[in-house]
């Protein structure tokens, strides 16, 4: 493999486990205070699947492209080094807005890792097989939330929509396009984002038609970019902070 | 994890004799040999009410101390060092709240609803085992309450699990398998900080000090000044009394820190050799019923972020009683 092409996979992987790590991270935290005490189970299982994912990427990247320890990039990064997108960024919010944000994030993971069942690098292939069979009960619970919430009364149904309207512009943010896109569809890694975008958004919008809401136009939208090129929002900084703050402590002790 | 030694009773509860008149005496002789021949009781069974009362505080009690106790363990979620110790804390705190729900089914079982026994919670009404009413302040805490809390919790709902009611039994043994392997996580994560850094075990050295008296408060307060009657153990409520299980906990636990070069804030603590007992300087008891009536260090913190959590809540609860309406389709 060459370098250039080397580069691009790690910029790809690295994107992908930030995203994951951070919104599982987030997601963690509604264990013990979830709506009802199964919701607080199930989400708190997906949180685990993702973290857990992160942690699988991070160790492709240590094992096959010359990356570091995953405790120390995880833990020790500084936040303009993190590549993951806004939306994983965020605070926890009400549930109306968790819920949302795991809606659009699973059905764009799925989406993604669908696409990479096909991926010329073998051990991203391999992995994607593993998380594709975990995705499909996250997004299956996305839907079924959805649904019921949206179908629960005209309260839940207008929180469901403001969480959409507020979430669409972010979750588009998760597929902005880097220059290693053409590379890496090029030496059939992955599609690039602009073909993932188009197939969630082809994914997403029956269901939402289905549960009454209404997506906003996405040409009218503006996606919120910056997360890939380590632009963040104050949040992440935060989080890093609290993640990190015992692991800092000592940094070389086993923990 | 937990349900200390110690069922809390209400003020002005009834005498267990008054109780006792109202059932049928040829009923009661069945039930009481049924449990004497190691039988279970099933809901649709007939049981004494006071049995019924008794055993619904104790699940219902059981039950808050699971959902309360993901609270301290909770805060560190989001600062576990290492993806390890990350995934583990997350799945464990998991599990509590897993056996929150086993044990809210099983009480449910004996005619008070989950809302119920969650309403009384929040207003007071009903109590949680004491140890969660303080802080865990640094993350070795996180592996004190992970080891040892979860450990005296194994005591006391092994010896449950073979009690006399049907439902509690099953959730306990499954419980207990959990709690089994949290035990493990805890004592995993106890000795990395015990064989690390001077900074790591000084840490936990600081953090086993200050836990050191709520575990001995965890089994409940000495036999001698113990209210249970001996009714709750014939009847196979109580299974074991608090001294007893101190005493098997202080047995397994203490030599496991002392061969980690740990120290427990107390001199008198040591295993008497000629009658087999451990003896220690008394906890402050004083302090135990000041905590158990709201007085300690996190108890109104505890019921605040609970009730934020069922505030929270109410409106997804709402719209899931209510899935009735199916909208039109929008046009565009």
């Amino acid at each position: 493999m060459n370098a250039a092409l080397q580069k691009a996979i790690t910029t790809l992987i690295t994107s992908m486990a930030d995203d994951a790590l951070i919104l599982g991270h987030r997601n963690s935290e509604w264990t013990g205070l979830g709506p009802i005490m199964e919701e607080d189970i199930a989400f708190s299982s997906m949180a685990q699947d993702k973290i857990g994912h992160a942690w699988a990427l991070y160790r492709i990247l240590q094992e096959h492209l010359g990356g570091e320890d995953p405790d120390q990039f995880a833990f020790m990064r500084a936040a303009k080094d993190f590549t993951c997108c806004h939306l994983a960024e965020l605070p926890i919010g009400g549930y109306d807005f968790s819920l949302m944000r795991h809606f659009l994030f699973d059905h764009a993971e799925a989406v993604r890792y669908e696409s990479l069942q096909q991926c010329s690098f073998e051990p991203l292939q391999q992995l994607s097989k593993k998380v594709k069979g975990e995705l499909k009960y996250h997004t299956l619970h996305a839907d079924a939330w959805l649904l019921q919430l949206c179908r629960g009364g005209e309260e839940s149904r207008q929180r469901m929509q403001a969480a959409l309207d507020r979430c669409f512009p972010l979750a588009a943010g998760i597929f902005e396009p880097g220059p290693q896109d053409a590379l890496l569809a090029d030496a059939g890694i992955y599609p690039g984002e602009q073909a993932l975008y188009d197939k969630w958004l082809n994914t997403i919008y029956p269901l939402l038609v289905n549960a009454s809401l209404n997506l906003p136009d996405p040409a009218e939208v503006a996606p919120q970019y910056g997360g890939r090129y380590g632009n963040h929002t104050p949040h992440l900084q935060a989080l890093l902070q609290e993640m990190g703050e015992v692991f800092r402590l000592d940094p070389t002790a086993g923990w | 994890m937990y349900g200390g030694g110690y069922i809390f009773d209400e003020p002005n509860k009834k005498q267990l004799r008054e109780e006792q008149q109202h059932d049928d005496p040829e009923k009661l002789a069945i039930f009481e040999a049924r449990i004497s021949k190691g039988e279970k009781i099933e809901p649709g069974d007939w049981m004494p009410a006071e049995y019924r009362r008794q055993l619904t505080r104790l699940i219902e009690q059981h039950a808050h101390s699971e959902i309360i106790g993901a609270l301290p363990e909770g805060t560190w979620i989001t600062r576990a060092p290492g993806f390890k110790r990350k995934l583990a804390l997350i799945a464990k705190v998991q599990d509590e709240i897993g056996h929150g729900q086993l044990l809210y089914n099983a009480a449910e079982t004996l005619g008070k609803s989950r809302e119920a026994m969650i309403n009384d919670l929040l207003s007071g009404k009903s109590k949680y085992s004491n140890v969660f009413n303080y802080p865990a302040k640094t993350w070795a805490d996180v592996t004190v309450i992970g080891f040892l809390i979860d450990a005296a919790a194994i005591v006391n709902q092994v010896a449950n699990a073979k009690g006399s009611y049907g439902p509690y039994c099953r959730a306990l043994e499954r419980i207990c398998y959990e709690e089994s392997f949290h035990l493990k996580q805890g004592h995993d994560a106890l000795i990395a900080l015990a064989t690390g850094t001077p900074m790591q075990k000084d840490m936990l050295q600081d953090a086993l000090n200050r836990w050191w008296q709520p575990i001995m408060h965890f089994f409940g307060p000495p036999d001698k000044v113990s209210q249970h009657s001996e009714k709750l153990m014939q009847w196979r409520v109580k299974m074991a009394s608090n001294d007893e299980m101190r005493n098997q906990f202080l047995d397994t636990y203490v030599p496991k820190l002392w061969e980690l070069g740990l120290t427990l804030p107390d001199p008198l603590l040591h295993k008497n050799t000629e009658t087999g007992r451990w003896e220690y300087t008394d906890p402050d008891w004083d302090l135990f019923f000041k905590v158990i009536n709201g007085g300690g260090p996190c108890n109104q913190e505890r019921l605040q972020v609970r009730r934020w959590a069922e505030e929270e809540g109410r409106w997804v609860r709402k719209a899931l009683m209510n899935p009735k309406e199916r909208r039109a389709l929008p046009v565009a």
